[in-house]
C-alpha cells in the first residue's frame, strides 16, 4: 500500500521494522526528522530498543561500535559536519568489521556553513571500508535500509554501510512510499546474528593492535570482503525484488541506454531529473541514457564497462570534488573505462544546494557532445 | 578487606610492560577484583599495546579498544547492549590519563551525564607515556617531560593537576575514588563497591611508572607510597559527592619524593630551586588540609 510521507519518516518507519536494538545519534540538520521520529517510536513502545542520545556524533559512533560489538544490532543517522567528526570512529567500526547500518542525509561540508545537499560528506569516506548504496527516490531509501542490513550482517562481509540520501530533496520531501509491515521485513531480514560478540562466557580481545607483520593482512581481508559485498548485494537485491517486487538486483542500473551513443552517469536524487531530461531528448531524437551508480563502495567498475559499452560520450554528474583533481565519480568512471576508447567528461554540479534543472542536463550533454567537460557547471562567474 | 587470591591471575604474565611496570600491576589487581562476569573498555596507550600484541592477548575477560579518546562512549554503548540483552556482566574502562583528563573529557562527560552504569578505572602515571613522556592534564607541578622540558628558563610544567575526580563527582557520580597500586587491597576494595554501585563511577589509581619518572624498577610500589606519604597523592572516596573515607599519613617532606625520581632532577641539580620546592610542599600542604590527612599527636594510625 503506497502511503504519502516524507523521505525522513520512511526512514524511520524501516528503520523501526529492522529491529535495532540500540540506537545512538546526536542531531543535525537534515537528518533531525529521522532520529527525532525514531526517539518518538521509542518513547512510545514502539520499537524495543535503547536509544542513547550522546554528546556528539563522535560519540553515536562509538557507541555504537560498543553496541554492536556486545551483540546487538545498532542504527545511527548523520550528514555533514557530524560525519567529518566521526572519520576516525569510521575506519575503526570497519577494520573492526562491524555491520552497523547508518544513514546518511547527504549534505555539503563547510567552509563555508552550508545545510544543503551534495555528496562531499560521504564521498569523503569513501577509503573507510563502509558500504556505500545511494537512493534515487525515498522509496529505495527505504528498501536499501532492509537490503543494508542483510549485506552488512552476512559472515562473508562483515562491514558497515551508509545509505545515502540526498538531504532536504529526499529528507524533507514528501512522495508515495510502500513500505512493508513488520512480519514481512521480519520474513526478509532475520534476527541479528552475530559473528562473534563481547561475552564473559567466552572472553575474546577486540581491537588489538597489529606489527607491520599482521596489519596488511587486515587491510586485505577487508577489502577482500568489500569485493565480495558485491555478490552478496545482487543477492540480497534479488531476493528483495522477489518478495517486494521492486528489484535491486543491479548494483548499476541504466535507463534508455539500449542505443544510446551518450550517457549520462550520477548517484542519489539528480538520477530522476536526468530521466525527465533523458525522455525529453529522446522525444528530440537525440540518443541519450542514464546510468545510476547505486553501490558507491564497492565501486562497481566491471558493471559499469559493460554497461557503457556501445557508448561513444560519457558526463558524469558529480556533487563533489576531490579538490585539485576533479570529482570522486568521474576520476573512477574514467577508470573503468580506461582503454574502452569512450570519451569521459566530468561535470563539477550542485554543490552547497544549487539546484540543476532539467535544461541544465541538456546542456551538459551538449557540451559533453562538444567535448567540453572535466569543469564546473552552473557558476556565477559574476560573484567569482 | 578483600583478599587476594592466588592461582586466580585473569590478566596473565607474558605481556610486554616494562619491568616495574606500575599499570600493568593496576591491570592485575583489577581483574582479581572484578573477576570473570566483566567486560573492559580499553584506550590506546601503554595498556593497551603491551597487553595486545596480535595475535596474543594478556586478557581473560572479554576485552575491546577502539580509539584513544572514545572508551567512555564505547562502554556506553555496551551497557545499552547487555541491558537491552538482559545480562549481567560489569562494564569497565581502563584508560590512561590523557585519555581521561585530556582528549577523552567529552565522551567521559557525556557517559557520565546519562548515567551509564559503568566504571572508570584511570591508571595515572601522569604523562603519555606511551608515546614517550609527554605532559598530560594529570602531570604534576615542576614535571620535567618531553613536551614541558625544564631548561634556562623553564622550571618544567607549569600547569597544577587537574582535578577530576572532583570534575566527576559533579556530574553526579554515586562513588568516585582515588587510590594507589601501592595499596593494592585498597584498590581492589574500591573497585569492587564501585562496581557494585549502580551508575557511574570512577576510580583514579596512581600508577608510577620508572620509565617515565626515572626510578629504579624496583622502587614503584615505594614511590607509590612516597606520594601518599607526603601528600602529593591522597587516597580518599567522594560517595555522592562527599567525602567519606581518607588514608591519613604522618606526613614526609614532599623533598623525599621529589629527590627520587629524574622528572623532579632539575629541582635539585645543578643548583636547588627552594621556591619551587616550597611550591611543590604548598601543593602537600594544601592537599593535607583539604582531605585531613595528619594524623595528630597520640592519633593512632587508620
Amino acid at each position: 500500500m503506497l502511503e504519502f510521507m516524507e523521505g525522513s519518516h520512511a526512514v524511520a518507519e524501516i528503520v523501526k521494522r529492522c529491529r535495532p536494538q540500540v540506537i545512538s545519534a546526536y542531531p543535525i540538520t537534515p537528518q533531525t526528522h529521522i532520529v527525532e521520529d525514531l526517539a518518538q517510536m521509542v518513547a512510545n513502545c514502539e520499537i524495543d530498543a535503547e536509544y542513547i542520545t550522546v554528546e556528539s556524533e563522535f560519540s553515536a559512533l562509538s557507541a555504537c561500535l560498543g553496541a554492536s560489538a556486545a551483540g546487538s544490532r545498532v542504527y545511527s543517522a548523520t550528514t555533514s559536519q557530524g560525519l567529518a567528526l566521526m572519520f576516525e570512529v569510521c575506519f575503526n567500526v570497519a577494520g573492526m568489521r562491524q555491520p552497523i547500518v547508518m544513514t546518511i542525509a547527504n549534505r555539503s561540508l563547510g567552509a563555508p556553513l552550508s545545510i544543503w545537499n551534495d555528496q562531499q560528506d560521504s564521498i569523503s569516506l569513501r577509503d573507510s571500508g563502509w558500504l556505500q548504496f545511494y537512493a534515487e527516490d525515498n522509496q529505495e531509501t527505504a528498501d536499501l535500509h532492509m537490503i543494508a542490513y542483510k549485506v552488512c550482517e552476512d559472515h562473508d562481509i562483515l562491514l558497515p554501510a551508509f545509505v545515502c540520501f540526498d538531504g532536504f530533496i529526499l529528507t524533507h520531501t514528501f512522495e508515495p512510499v510502500s513500505l512493508p509491515t513488520q512480519e514481512e521485513v521480519d520474513a526478509y531480514l532475520p534476527a541479528f546474528n552475530p559473528y562473534q560478540r563481547l561475552d564473559a562466557e567466552n572472553p575474546l580481545s577486540f581491537g588489538m593492535y597489529a606489527t607491520p607483520d599482521y596489519y596488511m593482512e587486515f587491510r586485505y581481508e577487508v577489502d577482500r570482503a568489500m569485493q565480495r559485498a558485491k555478490q552478496a548485494f545482487v543477492k540480497a537485491g534479488r531476493e528483495f525484488g522477489e518478495q517486494f517486487g521492486r528489484d535491486y538486483s543491479g548494483l548499476v542500473e541504466g535507463y534508455r541506454l539500449e542505443d544510446a551513443d551518450t550517457a549520462l552517469v550520477a548517484m542519489g536524487s539528480i538520477c530522476g531529473t536526468v530521466k525527465d531530461a533523458v525522455d525529453e531528448m529522446r522525444e528530440n531524437g537525440r540518443k541519450v541514457g542514464l546510468l545510476k551508480i547505486r553501490t558507491y563502495r564497492p565501486f562497481p567498475a566491471q558493471e559499469i564497462a559493460d554497461a557503457l559499452k556501445g557508448v561513444s560520450k560519457v558526463a558524469v554528474l558529480d556533487k563533489n570534488i576531490s579538490l585539485g583533481n576533479g570529482g570522486a565519480v568521474g576520476i573512477e568512471v574514467k577508470t573503468a573505462l580506461y582503454g574502452s576508447g569512450i570519451s569521459v567528461y566530468d561535470y563539477i554540479i550542485a554543490l552547497g544546494g544549487r539546484d540543476v534543472r532539467k535544461r541544465d542536463i541538456a546542456a551538459i550533454v551538449d557540451l559533453a557532445e562538444k567535448g567540453k567537460g572535466d569543469m564546473f557547471y552552473g557558476l556565477r562567474t559574476e560573484v567569482l | 578487606m578483600a583478599e587476594v587470591e592466588e592461582g586466580c591471575e585473569l590478566f596473565s604474565a607474558g605481556h610486554r610492560a616494562c619491568g616495574g611496570c606500575g599499570p600493568a600491576l593496576a591491570a592485575r589487581l583489577l581483574l582479581k577484583a572484578t573477576g570473570k562476569n566483566a567486560i573492559l573498555v580499553a584506550s590506546t596507550g601503554c595498556m593497551e599495546v603491551f597487553s595486545t600484541p596480535y595475535p596474543e592477548t594478556a586478557w581473560g575477560v572479554p576485552w575491546i579498544h577502539s580509539l584513544f579518546e572514545n572508551a567512555a562512549a564505547v562502554a556506553s554503548g555496551i551497557e545499552a547492549s547487555l541491558k537491552r540483552q538482559g545480562r549481567s556482566e560489569k562494564v569497565l574502562c581502563v584508560c590512561g590519563d590523557g585519555a581521561t583528563f585530556d582528549i577523552g573529557v567529552l565522551c567521559i562527560s557525556g557517559a557520565f551525564e546519562r548515567g551509564h552504569d559503568i566504571t572508570y578505572i584511570c591508571y595515572d602515571n601522569e604523562a603519555y607515556m606511551n608515546t614517550g613522556i609527554q605532559r598530560s592534564g594529570a602531570t604534576p607541578y615542576g614535571a620535567s617531560t618531553t613536551t614541558s622540558p625544564a631548561g634556562k628558563c623553564s622550571p618544567g610544567n607549569v600547569h597544577p593537576k587537574k582535578d577530576m575526580p572532583a570534575i566527576l563527582a559533579a556530574h553526579g557520580a554515586p562513588y568516585v575514588a582515588t587510590a594507589s597500586i601501592a595499596y593494592p587491597n585498597d584498590f581492589i576494595k574500591k573497585v569492587e563497591r564501585a562496581i557494585n554501585t549502580p551508575g557511574p563511577c570512577y576510580i583514579q589509581v596512581h600508577t608510577p611508572c620508572c620509565t617515565g619518572w626515572g626510578f629504579e624498577a624496583g622502587e614503584t610500589l615505594n614511590m607509590g607510597k612516597l606520594a601518599i606519604e607526603t601528600g602529593l597523592w591522597v587516597n580518599y572516596e567522594l560517595v555522592n559527592g562527599q567525602v567519606e573515607k581518607v588514608k591519613k599519613v604522618r606526613r614526609k617532606p614532599v623533598e623525599e619524593y621529589l629527590a627520587k625520581q629524574k622528572r623532579f632532577r632539575h629541582l635539585f641539580k645543578p643548583a636547588r630551586q627552594d621556591d619551587m620546592i616550597a611550591s611543590i610542599q604548598a601543593i602537600a600542604d594544601a592537599n593535607a588540609e583539604r582531605f585531613g590527612i595528619d594524623i595528630k599527636a597520640k592519633e593512632s594510625s587508620e
